[in-house]
């Protein structure tokens, strides 16, 4: 007896002592369910490397942004691994804000990110965060619905294709609306929508020479057919919609199409939430007719470490783990190939048990792959990003517009309104930071 | 005629009163309500009967430690109380009984400083903590709650002070009563009922914090308001999990007020019929 309590003993003070030692790192990041799934397989990591052990931080995305910023900009060093997305990768990385990824492993295999992904959180040839989840957008549409209205989806539709099959599938009677887009108001809400839209209708948010194109025929075009098609065919009150709203809407059969990001496909065909799992179909996001551009919406979830970290070697080391094809096949092996994290290897969709388990694995690819980020419009223009515009003043000038756009949506505002205060708005954000002379 | 008069505007008053309540309460009622739905149903539209499903609770349970998060809310908010307290107190005595002409007019700053939108003072406030070492550290958040809360804490005892006769005190210190006697043994047992409001009005406050105390900390002090802010998401649903995390969060002091309301009413209303 005395001899087990010693030994029990012992084995308590060497794991205080062990626990004294280890290293902790603190991680950053959004409540989405890939990250969720990632905290909880955690145990793979520090099993593998014991002297680290990890804090995490889950926050509202907006706060996460708020405070990762603050804390950057003061170097609070809170935070070793940091949750964000590819628009602030660029624009930190050449402020000095973040730490180059050199050290991911023999065995990263950083060639097999997909290239779109990859480019998108390169600074002069370095990577500076690793992809944890992509995404691009597409159409989401029922099957059963385009059948009833008579039509089918073309592999490459156009605006005026989905405009006509959405009036044809609504059915406001029976609680179907023909078509769900965003129209909640904000930079990553219905402005990642409605600049993706524009883009493929051929529009761009500058000129060569910074100046705002909002006084342009092709934005014109745009929202007229957006506040048109959506009065006609959306739901009601869809300038309160966001992802999630219009998601529920889709999943409870109420919506004919929907047209988000690719990663929605896994959850309207997901039997356990989605009533309408087995009669979704997918095509690739709508252009105009005679436009060849669909949209270039491209978006990750990527992992970053700041240069404040002061565990930037064991902050890598998690970074490589979350990141890597081995983490891929950990969450196949513990939830099934359709939960592994799309959107950032090649491999992954050359893997024929995940094309199996994931039949939008085909659709979210051909999205991504057509995705072009240094070049969002028909048009040259002097900035990168797809459904945003790499600039540091785009979060607060897209939100503006985003507020007057969903304003035009509510029919609180003129279209034509709408676009003239976006075009002052613009000009003046454009003179405040000196991109106009 | 007038007794029926009378029985008649009380219970119009009564009516009125109870429907006031239930507006007020309801946001909270349907956040348990929402609890205890799944994540579908929080999502289908308006609806006061819930399935029942205890879902939400156990992903919360399991998605982070509840316990650690309360520990740091009673910590934090009665922390802070109390050292508004021993700052307060001394303070409103001296505005109280021995105000100056310039005693409105501190009054009135110090209540100013409330309307200062917070975000205005996050730099300076972030680098203070930064070089001091007080970023998520519960001390450094203790003052932080505290001073913020000071105003207010101030203000109500300096009111429920200036209903204390001064001729009690004038009498006190003619027995030989020094200022620290004075100040524990005869003014504080006659303002207990103020002090005990103002007590846990600030508790309240400083429990429901959220600006705050999930911009200065990460994980050793972050308490209940970083823990409801977690469940939000950008993609997917999360309705019925953040209400779960809600009512979790308010249940202790709800629990508190619904305990003490008696106190807190009387202390509110403290001097206020005479």
């Amino acid at each position: 007896m005395k001899l087990r309590t010693l030994v029990l003993g012992l084995c308590s003070a060497s794991a205080l002592a062990f626990a004294a030692h280890a290293e902790s790192i603190t991680i950053a990041t959004v409540n989405n369910g890939d990250m969720i799934r990632m905290q909880k397989l955690t145990d793979d990591f520090t099993s593998k490397n014991p002297d680290i052990q990890l804090n995490w931080v889950t926050l509202e995305e907006n706060v996460l942004r708020e405070r990762v910023t603050t804390d950057i900009a003061t170097k609070g060093g809170q935070y070793d691994v940091i949750t964000i997305g590819n628009y602030e990768v660029p624009i930190w990385a050449k402020q000095n804000w973040l730490l180059a990824l050199d050290n991911l492993g023999a065995d990263y295999d950083v060639d097999d990110l997909l290239p779109a992904i990859r480019g998108g959180l390169s600074v002069d040839g370095k990577l500076y965060a690793a992809p944890f989840y992509g995404e691009s957008a597409m159409i989401m549409y029922r099957t059963d619905l385009m059948e009833k209205a008579g039509l089918k989806m073309p592999d490459k539709p156009t605006w005026e294709f989905i405009g006509d099959a959405a009036r044809k599938m609504t059915d406001r009677a029976a609680g179907i609306n023909g078509i769900c887009l965003r129209g909640k108001a904000g930079w990553g809400e219905n402005m990642a929508f409605l600049t993706a839209m524009d883009n493929s209708f051929g529009g761009r948010w500058f000129d060569e020479k910074w100046q705002p194109q909002f006084d342009q025929p092709e934005w014109k075009d745009t929202l007229d057919f957006y506040v048109k098609l959506m009065k006609d065919a959306g739901p009601e009150g869809a300038s309160s919609n966001g992802f999630n709203e219009n998601l529920t809407l889709f999943q409870q059969g109420k919506c004919g199409m929907w047209i988000d990001a690719t990663v929605a496909a896994s959850f309207v065909s997901d039997p356990k939430n989605s009533t309408v799992a087995d009669k979704v179909g997918f095509a690739i996001f709508p252009s105009k007719e005679g436009v060849d551009n669909h949209g270039n919406w491209l978006w990750s979830w990527n992992l970053a470490i700041p240069a404040s970290s002061q565990k930037a070697e064991a902050a890598e080391k998690f970074v490589s783990w979350a990141t890597s094809k081995g983490y891929t096949e950990l969450v196949a092996s513990k939830e099934g190939w359709a939960s592994a994290p799309p959107g950032t290897r090649t491999s992954l969709y050359n893997n024929e048990e995940y094309k199996k388990a994931a039949p939008f694995a085909g659709p979210t690819l051909a999205a991504m792959d057509a995705a072009d980020i240094t070049k969002p419009s028909v048009k040259p223009v002097p900035y990168t990003g797809g459904q945003f515009v790499a600039i540091p003043e785009f979060q607060g000038l897209g939100t503006t517009v985003g507020q007057l756009f969903s304003a035009a949506l509510a029919g609180q505002s003129s279209v034509d309104d709408a676009l003239k205060q976006a075009q002052d708005a613009a000009t003046a954000s454009m003179q405040e930071g000196g991109y106009l002379q | 005629m007038a007794r029926a008069v009378t029985n008649r505007h009380k219970t119009i008053v009564t009516i009125a009163a109870w429907i006031v309540a239930l507006l007020i309460f309801f946001p909270i009622l349907y956040t348990i309500v929402t609890s205890f739905k799944s994540e579908q149903e929080a999502i289908a539209g308006f609806n006061l009967i819930p399935s029942g499903t205890l879902e939400s609770y156990t992903a919360v349970e399991e998605q982070s430690g509840y316990f650690r998060f309360f520990l740091n809310s009673v910590i934090l908010s009665v922390g802070s109380t109390i050292l508004a307290l021993l700052v307060a107190v001394p303070a409103a005595w001296s505005m109280a009984f021995s105000p100056t002409k310039r005693t409105k007019d501190i009054l009135m700053w110090m209540l100013s400083t409330k309307m200062m939108p917070a975000v205005a003072v996050l730099f300076p406030i972030y680098l203070i903590f930064r070089d001091w070492g007080l970023l998520d550290s519960r001390i450094g958040l203790t003052v932080m709650l505290m001073l913020i809360n000071l105003p207010i804490v101030v203000w109500m005892l300096y009111t429920y002070f200036r209903e204390i006769p001064g001729e009690i005190l004038e009498a006190a210190r003619m027995d030989g009563a020094t200022l620290w006697g004075e100040i524990v043994y005869v003014l504080t047992p006659m303002a207990v009922p103020g002090i005990a409001s103002t007590m846990l009005l600030n508790i309240i406050l400083a429990w429901n914090e959220a600006f705050w105390t999930i911009r200065l900390t990460t994980i050793n002090a972050a308490p209940l308001t970083a823990f409801i802010s977690s469940f939000s998401s950008p993609q997917g649903l999360f309705w019925a999990k953040l209400s779960a995390a809600s009512t979790l969060a308010i249940a202790p002091i709800l629990i508190m007020g619904w305990f003490s309301q008696k106190q807190l009413v009387r202390g509110l209303t403290f001097g206020a019929v005479k």
